[in-house]
């Protein structure tokens, strides 16, 4: 009766599994739309990085491999270099240390609270998420005008008025960003503390461990998980920032806030060198990758 | 006794000073919006007034941006969503050999900057002759979404039990119709998920269609509010936050009507294993 029972149940099994191979044609129209338009242009960067490609002149016309020019003269552009740091400064304020801890902050403060309070702040959290990247920038560049929200708040307490867009413009940009974006990371950490059962924490209180050991000891450790995937998300996420400084800033004062992403725009798209300019996307896609990479591998060392 | 209530208020406090940090600026635009005088200061409108509202509406330019942005927006979530859902299927049905690797591959890809690849994107589009297409916009959109939605979904139908559809099959029904019949209507959650995600991805990008078009006369929302800004911006506060105002509904509204179904969709930490 039960040899009967198991060769049918595995008579079943084949039979779903034979008809389950149909379904690999449904990853097809993904497959295709994927490979021309995003590992298409991904392979093109490693091309034309290497290539004098640009929109006007004679090289519009004919493309040579130029080998590691673009490169060389990158490494001697001292916009570059500052270009690079400029990208390191906003990606480790505004994403790794601002949203991740504010938005950890948020979760972990959120924790047992007043449903309605929590919907309330959790809401007002989430409109910044919500608002396009455009919005944001208007937004702040109006509260952070001359005549502006702040200044009028700090004018309230004897300060002169401050023009941060040019004083402080990497800050202003920061800001803005920690504003747009910290409730992915604030969702994120609150689904995963909810993931830890509250017999854990009960437990080591009993065991006399104080809320700094159990958040150290149990919760981090418990959630490391989560860390690590917000943080490729985040870093991967801050590094393509373009719009938000775009529109507010511009790249400028003097060159004070522009990123990688900036400075590629203005060499391909405003002096037409797109071999120049392709061959700082190709920067900024290698430090994706290894960022990516690391945090990949850890993630799976870790388990 | 007493130090308890004090730890027991000041997250509380907390809480409430980032809450007003965020809100502030964002009143500044509501406020503004229906303010016959709006500075750039925050203040309650002195002088209530549709009259931004009303001149923002009436023009066909913002008309005619806010139709082209809904039918890029709408349809990229469109094929996202169902390119998605055919995608994810297999990959969380059939044991396929290499799919802990495919999977990291997607979830690399769906953090990867999209902004590093514009510059070869806007070459392809040159080659494949589709600058200022709307339709080339469309299907770089989608795929720029896809490995997002594909993730996102195989989360979602690996947490559909496959008991259902295997009757289905028994009762003759096809692989498609049992994914459409089946499987599709019990993750409405997840099919809204990626819906929201990217259709407010989608409505608040800049950087994609302010490369990729160009005729004044193709260019949704989002470039037209930019353009906008850099026109009228410092003149007229008062049409530029209505302006914002009208752009951020479609997203708020989505948001609001689809939050209760969203926040299963952060899952996604440990799904990483494969």
């Amino acid at each position: 009766m039960s040899t009967e029972n198991a060769l049918t149940n595995k008579r079943i099994k084949n039979n779903n599994n034979s008809m389950l191979r149909k379904t690999f044609f449904f990853l097809l129209p993904s497959l295709v739309i994927l490979l021309i338009f995003f590992i298409g242009p991904i392979l093109m960067t490693f091309l034309f990085a290497f290539t004098n490609m640009s929109l006007t002149g004679a090289a519009a016309q004919n493309i040579e491999f130029v080998g590691f020019r673009n490169f060389v003269n990158m490494f001697q552009d001292p916009s570059f270099k500052s270009s690079f740091i400029t990208t390191m400064v906003f990606l480790i304020l505004s994403g790794i240390i601002g949203q991740q801890i504010l938005g950890f902050l948020l979760a972990v403060l959120m924790q047992n609270k007043n449903k309605s309070f929590r919907k309330f702040v959790g809401g007002t959290v989430m409109a910044g998420w919500v608002t396009p990247e455009i919005i944001v920038a208007f937004t702040f560049v109006s509260f952070l005008h001359d005549g502006g929200t702040l200044n009028q708040f700090i004018g309230w307490f004897g300060f002169e008025p401050v023009s941060w867009l040019f004083t402080f413009p990497m800050v202003s940009v920061v800001v803005a960003n920690i504003w747009k974006g910290s409730a992915l990371s604030m969702l994120m950490f609150q689904s995963a503390l909810d993931n830890i059962p509250d017999s854990v924490n009960e437990a080591a209180k009993i065991d006399g461990a104080n809320r700094f050991q159990r958040m150290m000891r149990i919760t981090i450790p418990m959630i490391k998980n989560t860390i690590f995937t917000n943080l490729v998300i985040i870093t991967l996420g801050t590094l393509g920032v373009f719009t938000l400084i775009y529109t507010m800033t511009g790249g400028g004062p003097a060159k004070a806030t522009s990123t990688l992403p900036i400075f590629m725009y203005e060499q391909a798209f405003v002096n037409y060198q797109l071999g120049y300019g392709t061959a700082i996307s190709l920067v900024i896609l290698v430090i994706g990758i290894v960022i990516s990479l690391l945090y990949i591998k850890l993630l799976k060392t870790e388990d | 006794m007493r130090n308890n209530k004090t730890e027991q208020i000041i997250p509380y406090a907390i809480l409430s000073i980032i809450a007003i940090l965020f809100i502030v600026p964002l009143l500044w635009v509501v406020f503004a919006s229906f303010d016959g005088n709006a500075t750039q200061v925050i203040k309650i409108p002195e002088k209530f007034t549709l009259d931004n509202y009303v001149s923002v509406i009436t023009s066909s330019t913002n008309q005619r941006a806010f139709m082209i942005g809904l039918l890029l927006s709408g349809g990229q979530t469109i094929l996202v969503v169902i390119l998605s859902l055919l995608a994810a299927y297999p990959l969380s049905r059939f044991p396929l050999k290499n799919k802990q690797k495919f999977m990291l591959t997607i979830l690399f890809m769906t953090s990867l900057p999209i902004t590093a690849i514009m510059v070869p994107v806007y070459q392809l589009f040159l080659f494949l002759n589709l600058q200022d297409s709307l339709f080339g916009t469309l299907l770089f959109l989608t795929a720029s979404q896809l490995p997002f939605g594909i993730w996102i979904t195989k989360n979602f139908i690996d947490g559909v039990p496959t008991d259902l559809e295997e009757a289905a099959w028994i009762d003759g029904a096809s692989l498609l119709v049992g994914l459409r019949k089946v499987v599709a209507p019990l993750m409405i959650p997840g099919i809204f998920t990626v819906s929201i995600f990217v259709f407010i991805g989608s409505w608040g990008n800049f950087f994609v269609p302010y490369i990729l078009l160009q005729s004044p006369g193709k260019l949704p929302a989002s470039v037209t509010i930019y353009q906008f800004f850099g026109q009228y911006g410092y003149a007229a506060y008062g049409q530029l936050a209505a302006y914002s105002i009208l752009y951020m509904m479609p997203t708020f509204i989505l948001y609001y009507f689809a939050q209760n179904h969203m926040s299963k969709g952060f899952t996604m930490g440990g799904a990483a294993k494969g």
